[in-house]
């Protein structure tokens, strides 16, 4: 069924009553051409490009437990480009284009929203820093706009621009940047594929690998095993785990990222707002509630909740950022398990498992890359070779040293 | 969180600073013929477990101590402290 102005109508009128379920619900064959293990926003992704691009149907998703049910539903939903280098921000730019035609291209309502970005500095080697990397977004096609201060207040006067400890001197502002409906993204991508044949699979846990002479050649699960000529991993905070169970060991930590919503407010957010001086960053959604987070907790866990402390610290980052909105009250807080690589950039690379791939370390930023990751996961797993934006997403860049140094830190940045 | 200290007792893990993985105790030989291959490893893959994880804990808001906690990366439950002397001690190394 294809949703349309047309179709709401026609169902309103008839009582809403032709309304299909949006994907089967299948038993899994014994085989598949290609296996995706993990039912999130990369798995699906993947599995929807594998079968549009490049016209690969016979697939299978396995899912633990529901699909859309890890970080992909308890992210912040920020979409932006914002990158440095020449050997990522061409790829997230490659995202942001996919997420422009996303709802044409999967015929579902995932309310992206291009609301606008805003990266706060408060110092002046900062605001050379947001300079450098606003030419070097012009540079990728991405858009980027320097505001100085009254341009700034123009539009979000009720920053705390006089901040004794850390004035506001402006902000990059990406007018592209925005917000997505981060749930409806997966079950847009998984309609869109089932409807070409791709079996979505819920309910079911891999539990190892049929690795025979260094070949893969399929999974084993708690619905039996599968053969596949070429599997893929994208399990985000389970990497570690879940790799593994094939004899690999990755420059991966999994640790606990937390986000908070309030109570609904009326709109006072234009898009989204980062602190410049601590970790912090808002969003208003559409039913009101200011969506914020900060900072990992730091030590290990995959616990999927955080503890206080860091709540506490992200509070403190808001109110000094934007006093006004310290009688909001938050309502809910909760915790995602993201797989942090050693230098805070992802892999979307081959293993050393002839027909395993793996996509993954995508530390806190996973979200915003769902299209281009699964974009250039079903490039790589269908002609061979690494898509041209993603070719330095290596696994292997800690032996060759070809590290992303997005921050500049070297390659121990110590982002956890 | 609470650290037990084995000094100082019950301690908020809002005082410590964490580091990672306690094999980082275990520093590899630079004279060692393979010893690029150590380093690497060393700095860079984790075991990343889910469940029992020892780890290095700094006692930075306190006596400035380093730590080895037996932690449930599963439950956030402290099975054991140690002081990261004791162990490194034990394990052969000088100090």
């Amino acid at each position: 069924m294809r949703y349309s102005v047309l179709q709401i109508l026609k169902e309103g009128l008839t009582g809403n009553r032709g309304w299909k379920p949006v994907w089967r619900e299948p038993d899994p064959k014994r085989h598949y051409d290609t296996v995706i293990v993990g039912g999130g926003g990369h798995g699906m992704a993947a599995a929807y490009y594998l079968a549009t691009v490049h016209g690969l149907t016979d697939i299978a998703v396995l899912e633990k437990g529901w699909i859309g049910c890890g970080n992909v539903g308890r992210n912040t939903t920020i979409i932006r480009s914002n990158y440095l280098l020449p050997g990522n921000e061409p790829f997230y730019e490659l995202s942001m284009k996919l997420w422009e035609g996303l709802e044409q291209d999967i015929n579902y309502n995932a309310m992206v929203s291009q609301r606008g970005l805003i990266n706060l500095f408060h110092t002046d080697p900062q605001r050379d820093a947001a300079v450098r990397r606003g030419n070097a977004m012009l540079l990728a096609g991405a858009g980027a706009v320097l505001l100085d201060r009254d341009a700034l207040r123009r539009k979000c006067p009720f920053l705390d621009f006089d901040n004794e400890r850390f004035p506001i001197k402006g902000g990059l502002w990406q007018p592209r940047g925005g917000t997505v409906r981060h749930d409806a993204v997966v079950w847009g991508y998984a309609r869109g594929a089932d409807q070409r044949g791709v079996d979505v699979i819920q309910n079911c846990e891999v539990t190892g690998f049929d690795i025979r002479d260094g070949v893969c050649r399929g999974v084993e699960t708690t619905r039996g095993a599968i053969g596949a000529d070429k599997v893929a991993v994208c399990v985000a905070g389970s990497s570690g785990q879940v790799m593994g169970l094939a004899g690999l060991r990755l420059p991966i930590e999994s640790h606990v990222l937390q986000a908070c919503v309030t109570e609904g407010l009326k709109p006072a957010i234009p898009g989204v707002i980062t602190f410049g001086a601590g970790h912090f960053y808002v969003s208003q959604s559409d039913k009101g509630g200011l969506v914020f987070g900060g900072d990992i907790d730091g030590y290990n866990t995959y616990a999927q909740r955080g503890n206080l402390p860091t709540v506490e610290d992200v509070c403190e980052g808001g109110m000094a950022l934007m006093p006004m909105i310290g009688r909001a009250r938050v309502l809910r807080m909760w915790g995602g398990v993201v797989d942090m690589s050693m230098d805070g950039s992802p892999f979307i690379d081959r293993t050393p498992v002839e027909g395993l791939f793996f996509s993954g370390g995508w530390c806190y930023g996973g979200f915003k890359a769902v299209p281009a990751g699964g974009y250039c996961l079903a490039h790589l797993m269908a002609t061979g070779a690494p898509h041209r934006v993603a070719e330095a997403m290596r696994l292997d860049r800690f032996v060759t040293g070809a590290v992303i140094d997005e921050k500049g830190m070297g390659a121990q940045a110590n982002l956890h | 969180m609470i650290i037990d200290h084995p000094l100082l007792g019950p301690r908020d893990a809002a005082e410590f600073v964490y580091l990672g993985d306690a094999c980082l105790i275990d520093r590899p030989d630079p004279g060692d013929e393979n010893a690029a291959r150590l380093f690497h490893d060393y700095l860079h893959i984790r075991d990343n477990p889910a469940g029992e994880h020892r780890e290095l804990w700094f006692h930075e808001h306190g006596d400035r101590s380093w730590l080895v906690v037996t932690r449930n990366t599963l439950t956030h439950e402290i099975v054991r402290v140690e002081l990261a002397r004791d162990v490194a001690l034990a394990r052969g190394r000088d100090r």
